[in-house]
Formats: C-alpha cells, structure tokens, sequence
C-alpha cells in the first residue's frame, strides 16, 4: 500500500522518460543522497568509511565502465585492470608533473587518457566479434600491466619500485590523499564521483546513445542496416568505458591504497569486475553498485560469519570458500537470472507493489 | 532527384553469385515512385537476395543500380539507411532484449542530431529532441495499435507483433523505399489483413514506395500495383497483376497447376 | 636511431651471431610449445563438440594434477592414483554438463564463456580446499637433468613431456580417424542436428568428449606439474591457450598443435633476443600480441573455418 503508483500519471513525455517516474522511488532516491552525504559519515567509523565505502564506490565506478562496455554495448572485456592501470599511472605522473593542479582535474585527465588508450585497443573491434575480442583485450591486459612494471619512467624512477601517492587536498584544506586524508573526505570524494558519473551514465544510456550501444549488441547487422555506424558506436563505448575505469584506477591508487602498484591491475582485478557485473545484472546502471556492493561484503562477511558462529577457520578456506562461492554465483547467475542481481531487486519492487495483496 | 518518369529505382543487369552458387542473374526492373511493387518466385528463386542488393548488404558483381536519378556504386548498409532506403527482415532482425518503443526509437536514430556528452547531461535539447523524437515513435505505435506493448521487451511477444514492431522501426526512418521482406510470413488470416491495411495505409497516408516479397498470392494481387517474378535468380515476368497471372512462364515455374519434377535443390 | 637498430636488427644479429644457442632457444620453445598444444587441445575438443570455450580447461588441468598429487602424497600407488583421477574427471565432466550446459543450451557464446569462467573458480577453490595452496612437488621417475646433443642444451623433462604429449596426440587423431566411435564423434562435431538424426547419442558423445578432454587435461597437468610443480598458476596455462587457439584456429586439432609450436617458439625467442633490449617478461604477453595480429589479418586462424555471417 506504500508503493502503489495510483494517481501518477505522465502528463509528458519528459516526466515519462524520467529516471524515477514514480513519486516513491524519487523520494527513496532523496532520502538515499541524503542519508548517504549526512548520516553515514556522522555514524560510521573509520573502518566502514575507509576500506568499506570507499572501495566500494571506486568499484562501482570500475563496474559501471565495464557494463557500458560489456552489459550495454556487448563487448566483452578482459581488459579491465589494464586501463584501471592506465588511469592510477597517468594521474601519478600528473600529480607528480605538475604539482600545482587541483587533484580533481588530475583523475579526470587520467580518465581522458585512458578513454583514448582504450579507443586504440577498441579498434579491433569492427574486425572481430564477441569472444575473439575478449582475446584482443587480453592482449590489453598483460601488454599494460608488463609496461607499467618495466618502464622505469612511469614510476618515476623510483628505486624501491613502491610509490605512494602524493598528499593532495581538495578546496585547499581538506586532504583526500597521503597521510593527512580524513576518511570522511576520502568518503566524500568517492562517493560524489561515483554520484555524478552514475547519474551521466544514466542519462547516456537511456538516450540516443543507450539505444545505439543496445542495438549493437542485439544484432550488430540490423543496427548497420538502419544507419547505425558500428565502429564509431563500439569505439565510444571503448572510449566512455576506459574514461570510467581509468578514473576508478586513479582513485583505488590515490584514495583507497594511497600506492600506485601495477600488480593491483593485474588479470584477476579484471576477472572480478566481470563478475560484478554479472551477479549485479549486466546492461544496468543499479547492478553495477549491486555487484560491486556483493563483491565488497561477500569476503567481510565470510571473515566475520565464523567468529559470530564461534567457529574458528583459516584465512586460506575464507579465500577459498569465496572463489567457490563467485564461481558457483556466477553460474547460478546466468542459469537463473542472467540479469543479475538488479533483476531481482525489479522483482522485488514489483511485489511491493502489490503488498500487502497477494496478487 | 528523380528522373523524369517517376521511376525512384532502377535495377539493371544485376548479378549476384556466392561461390559457386548462382543468386541473380542479369536482373533488370524498376520500381516508380509512390507503387507497390511485389517481388514473387519460388524459395530460392532470389528474391532476399534482391532486397539485400538494393540496401547494400550485398554487393553484386555485375549490373548497375541507379536510386532517385543517381547511379550509386556500392552503398554500405547505413548509407542506403541515409539515403532513405528502410527495409524489415524475413526472420525478424528485432534488438530482443529492447522494449517495442526502444526498438522504434533507433528507427529515429538517424534524424536525430546529438551526441553522447548531450545525452549524459541531458539538458534542455538534448531533452527536447528526445521528447519530439518520442512523439513520432508514439504516432507510429499508434498507428499500428501496439499501444499496449510499448514497454514490453520485444524478445517476449509473440510472432505477429514483433513483424508489427518491425514495420514500425522501418516507419520511424521516414522512409521514401520501404523493402518488406516477406511481412506476412506466419501469420493468420485476421494478422494478414491488418498487416494488409497497415501497408496500404502506409503507401497511401504517407506516400512511401514500397517493395514487397510476398507469398501469399491473394495479398500480392490485392495490394500491389505492379510485379516482378523471379526464378532461379531470373526475371521471367513483369507487369500488373493481370498480367503476371495469366503469364504462361509464370504458371509454369510459381502458379501453374502441373510441372515436372525439375525444381531440385533450389525447390 | 639507435632503439630501431635495437629493437628491428640488434636481436637477429644476436641470432645470427650463435647459431647453437639460436637452436638451443628454438628447441626449448618448442618444447613448451607442444606442452600448449596439449592444454589447446583439449580446448579444440569440447569446442568442436559442443561449441563452447571451456576456459575452465585449464582449472581442470590444475586440478587434475592437485588430485593426483594429492592421492600420491596420501599414499596411494601411482597407476590407482591415475585410475581415480580418471573416475573423478569423468565424474567432472557429467557434473559440468548436466548442471552448467545443459540448462546454457540456446546461450550466446559470451554467456557460455562466463559460465566456464564460473565453473573455474569455483574449481581453484575447491582444489586448494581439498589439497592445499601450496606447491606440491611432483615425481614421476622422469630425470629432469639437461641432456647435450651435438652441442646443443635440452632439458630431459622438457622432451620427455614432449614425446608424451605427441604420443596421445597421434593417438587422439588415430582414434578420430579410424574408430567408430571416433567417427561418431567427428559428426557431432560437424552438425549436431544431423547426427542426432542418424542416432548417435548426443548427450553420451559430449560426456565421452569432456572426459577424454579432461585426460588431456590429466597428462597435461602431470607433465607441467613434474617440470614446474603443481600449484596455482597452472591455471593460467589456459590463458596460454587462446593466442594458440586463435593461431591454429578454434575447430582444428592439427591447428592446435602447429598453433601451440608456434606460440612456444615465438615466445621463447622473444623473451631471450628481446628481452634484454626492452625489458624482461616479454614473454608474459607476446602470445596475446601475435594473437591480435591473427585476429586482425585471419580470423579464423591457420587451419580454422571461415565464418560467414548470413542475414
């Protein structure tokens, strides 16, 4: 009876194609913001806030450019910790170039740069279709990670080969990097990026450009024939999707393990963004925070799960069970509900709908 | 931009082989603006394979094709889609996982002038445009009565709605050539009729040219007010359908009562 | 300049300079190269089966080996150990088919990459769950000294494994070509439509496919566990196997093998003669650049077939 939309009714097209056409899920969007900007930081601890939220805001991010490239366009990526890479790299040697630029601009530069490593990679892709592509990203993959670990010159030389990121701060007073960071910033930072790139990539992909990526995955051929250019509308989505995951990168170095590590990057970081947006729902926006949100709290919660129950296991089975229980997800996932995660939710809202009625 | 008799295109000496096997050969007709042209012959005779020609899916290796006046060389699929060619698909070419006003609204796509950044702002005309473009979406959905499956992802309808859809998409281009590929395939009686008097509509209310593989002869003489035939990748007749039904070559090899047993694989 | 002498002349000079090295290298990359074409050909089998990429073929490798050792170091003989192993990735195989494939069956292939991805990890965790994440040395009886000939350097084990691995080669093909079951098996490969038509047993074929499939994974696991001991990254092997695949061409079983020398050989080289000049562990992603440049010029690999899209 709370969730019933009688009475609401689109009186234009724009109200219509509204993100939340339905006045309750508007008001449950705003008390979210609210509750999220407010409320979180004033009740959680440092723990929560530092290596809870921010991770998973910064995979969300990751997750989000993963799906527009996999969920939404259908391009499947392995590539994911490389361009991730490419993106903590590039704002490494910006920050450390040019001292002087307000940090913000630096992640976002990383993100452009990415965008365009990943616009070079997606180039194969008009030759080869669906799997083989996977292949070529491979290649992203591991070409990336040895470049970052080799050439001496993107870790500025260092001779220890461990880098820390630089202390920066945000309206000059208030440090989101280095050893001054407040973790309610460093909260705050995170989730206001991971905020307004969901909300633009909402918005891209419920427009003129969604429907051209949706196309080219539903059937690349019939897209072509009604005057869809398929390279350009694959190379955007290389391109839109690096610019999210080479930001997401910048941010895990920066923000989340204060180090630049290319081993962070590497083919199993890949793997594990693949598989939030799998058991989040592929090709949408709230699946890739679902997934990234499971991902997060599945290892904490099989950590935590023993102690509650005064059983006593090793860090080895915990690592184990998890990588049993992804595999088994991942699979029950495209059995049952390819659409992951966000499908249910959907599901679940469409019973609310009906509560307290049966039917 | 047309030539001087009204003719919108003209197919001359087209010939189209893969391997080995023979498509077309040496096709030649034309179609006239604002007509209903159908296309007709027996399964393998090569009808899709003309329609493919013509949009630029296939590219024939002999033969010219001249559109609104111009002789076009060998258009790409989504030049043809430019140049106002729209065209549906034997087995439904639908984007399954969208819903039926998404499936509509990329028939709009090439009218539409923004780009992504627009869209990820989505301010004022980014907005608007989307707005405009929906009207025109929902005339069409309107137009052809699947008002009630709008939001429904076109994957789950059943057959003769998503041939619906599929018309709607080719609609939303605004096309002046429509090629429909075999419109009724699978339908039932009440299906052909509406599907019938959604094409009429089309060519009269908007004035589209349209072409047409049909097999269904009932549908092709009512409808349409001109025929080409085909056989084995050859013209054997053209003209009205007076004229194509009473055709002895064309009793013999598609109509006719009795023929001998020489239609082999292509039969 | 100087980087393009380095890079486009300096590394064949090197070559031309020592030949008995330039064989020595040659050799050895050969060597792992037929080690590839075993894990690749696995893969081409169930691909040529049931159209599905298994990258859990090289978790399966892994865990093969894991049981065997873990059976041998419990203290089982060897050949009952080997018969167990057998058992259980026969057992493997129905498990995977019944509750992974079958219910994936009109899927796309990315859709079906992804559940064999599922299907991995949940394997890695459940081999270190059973045996342990640590590295288990393996004996077999092989000596793995290095062995000289003419001059030339080659490791013992390297061509131990390397007989075995063309012995069951030349023993699948045999079997593909000349038994029955061989035949039936080629069809299913072909169509599976018209072989359910002429009454051969889809579902048996697949079963008898994914376990010979997985006794290559068995040898293969062995003969990578004895060189370089059994543990985790031997799954990564499979992801060796895909610039082989794309080589030789995802259908071919001859492709695998060509593929596999190719990529064993090319890798090796690149590491030796070029690793000095732009930085060691080449090797890492060589295969996949080769792969690419495949995937650009010729699809379908060396001896794959052409796919051809109809509307």
């Amino acid at each position: 009876m709370l969730y019933r939309e009688v009475g609401q009714f689109a009186t234009s097209y724009a109200a219509d194609q509204a993100i939340f056409p339905i006045r309750q899920d508007r008001f449950g969007m705003l008390v979210l913001v609210l509750v999220a900007y407010l409320a979180v930081p004033l009740v959680a601890n440092e723990y929560w806030l530092s290596t809870i939220f921010v991770p998973f805001f910064v995979f969300s991010l990751a997750a989000l450019g993963l799906n527009i490239l996999t969920g939404y366009a259908g391009l499947l990526s392995l590539g994911t910790g490389g361009f991730m890479a490419v993106g903590a790299f590039t704002a490494y040697k910006l920050a450390t170039a040019f001292p002087g630029i307000n940090i913000v601009l630096v992640f976002v530069a990383a993100g452009i740069v990415t965008a365009l490593v990943g616009l070079l990679f997606g180039i194969p892709s008009l030759r080869i279709k669906g799997f083989y592509l996977a292949v070529a990203t491979l290649a992203a993959q591991f070409f990336l990670i040895w470049l970052f670990v080799r050439i001496a010159w993107f870790q500025n030389y260092s001779p220890s080969g461990v880098i820390t990121a630089p202390p920066r701060a945000v309206f000059g007073h208030f440090f989101v990097t280095g050893p001054e960071a407040r973790a309610a910033y460093k909260y705050w930072f995170t989730l206001t990026f991971a905020a307004v790139l969901a909300l633009a990539a909402k918005n891209m992909v419920r427009g003129a450009t969604g429907r051209k990526w949706m196309a080219i995955r539903d059937m690349d051929i019939a897209a072509e024939i009604i005057g869809i250019r398929p390279l350009s509308t694959k190379l955007l989505a290389f391109a839109v999707s690096s610019f999210y995951i080479g930001i997401a990168g910048a941010l895990w170095a920066f923000i989340y393990t204060a180090s630049v590590e290319a081993s962070a990057f590497d083919i199993d970081r890949s793997f594990q963004i693949l598989f939030m947006i799998i058991i989040g729902g592929l090709g949408s926006i709230l699946g890739s925070f679902l997934g990234a949100a499971f991902i997060v709290l599945l290892p904490i919660f099989l950590n935590n799960l023993p102690n509650q129950l005064g059983l006593h296991v090793g860090v080895a089975l915990v690592t184990n069970l998890q990588d049993m229980i992804y595999g088994a997800l991942i699979v029950f996932f495209l059995i049952a509900e390819p659409n992951g995660l966000a499908a249910l939710w959907r599901a679940g809202k469409e019973k609310l709908r009906l509560w307290p009625f049966p039917h | 931009m047309l030539s001087g008799d009204g003719v919108l295109l003209k197919v001359e000496g087209v010939a189209l082989a893969f391997g080995g096997v023979t498509a077309l050969s040496d096709v030649s007709f034309d179609i006239r603006r604002g007509e209903i042209r159908a296309i007709i012959g027996p399964n393998g005779a090569g009808k899709s394979s003309m329609l493919n020609v013509i949009n630029g899916f296939y590219r024939p290796h002999s033969g010219r094709i001249t559109y609104k006046g111009r002789t076009v060389g060998h258009m790409r699929p989504h030049q043809a889609a430019k140049a106002g060619i729209a065209r549906t698909f034997q087995n439904i070419a639908l984007f399954k996982g969208m819903t039926t006003l998404d499936n509509i609204m990329t028939g709009r796509l090439l009218k539409m002038r923004g780009n992504f950044l627009l869209d990820a702002l989505h301010v004022g005309p980014a907005q608007r445009e989307e707005a405009a473009h929906r009207a025109v979406a929902e005339r069409i959905i309107e137009f052809l009565e699947i008002q009630a499956v709008r939001k429904v992802p076109v994957g789950r309808l059943p057959y003769g709605l998503q041939k619906r859809v599929e018309l709607g998409r080719a609609l939303a281009a605004e096309p002046d050539l429509l090629l429909l590929d075999e419109p009724m395939a699978g339908m039932n009686f009440e299906e052909k009729e509406d599907m019938s008097r959604f094409i009429l509509d089309v060519n009269e209310e908007f004035g589209t040219t349209i072409a047409l593989i049909e097999h269904d002869m009932g549908v092709v003489m009512d409808l349409s007010s001109r025929i080409v035939v085909l056989d084995y990748g050859r013209k054997i007749a053209d003209g009205t359908p007076e004229e194509v039904r009473h055709d002895q070559a064309v009793i013999d090899a598609y109509l006719g009562v009795a023929h001998d047993d020489e239609r082999g694989a292509w039969g | 300049m100087h980087i393009f002498y380095a890079i486009l002349i300096g590394p064949f000079v090197t070559m031309a300079k020592e030949p008995a090295f330039l064989v020595e290298v040659l050799i050895g990359g050969l060597l792992t190269g037929v080690m590839y074409s075993l894990v690749a050909l696995g893969f081409v089998l169930i691909y040529k089966a049931s159209g599905v990429f298994n990258y859990a073929q090289g978790t399966m490798v892994l865990f093969a080996a894991l049981t065997f050792v873990g059976m041998l170091e419990a203290g089982l003989p060897a050949w009952l150990s080997l018969i167990a192993v057998i058992v259980v990735m026969i057992a493997l195989a129905c498990a995977v088919e019944r509750m992974v494939l079958r219910p994936l069956v009109n899927q796309s292939q990315i859709i079906l990459f992804m559940s064999t991805l599922g299907i991995s990890y949940f394997l890695v965790g459940l081999g270190q769950l059973l045996w342990g994440g640590d590295v288990h040395p393996l004996d077999i009886g092989i000596p793995s000294g290095p062995l000289t000939v003419h001059g030339i350097l080659i490791n013992q084990l390297d061509l131990y494994a390397a007989v075995v691995a063309g012995t069951l080669v030349a023993a699948l093909a045999l079997f593909f070509q000349k038994t029955a079951v061989g035949r039936a098996l080629r069809a299913v490969a072909d169509d599976h439509q018209a072989a359910m038509s002429v009454g051969i047993p889809l579902k048996q074929i697949w079963i008898l496919i994914w376990a010979i499939a997985g006794l290559v994974a068995l040898a293969a696991g062995i003969m990578w566990g004895a060189s370089l001991g059994v543990q985790f990254s031997l799954a990564e092997v499979a992801l060796k196997a895909l610039p082989v695949l794309i080589l030789g061409g995802f259908t071919s079983i001859p492709g695998a093998i060509v593929g596999g020398l190719i990529v064993g050989a090319a890798e090796k080289l690149g590491e030796v003669f070029w690793g000095p000049v732009i930085g060691s562990g080449v090797e890492d992603w060589f295969a996949y650049l080769l792969a690419l440049i495949f995937l650009l010029f010729r699809p379908q690999g060396l001896f794959g077939e052409r796919i051809i899209e109809r509307v």
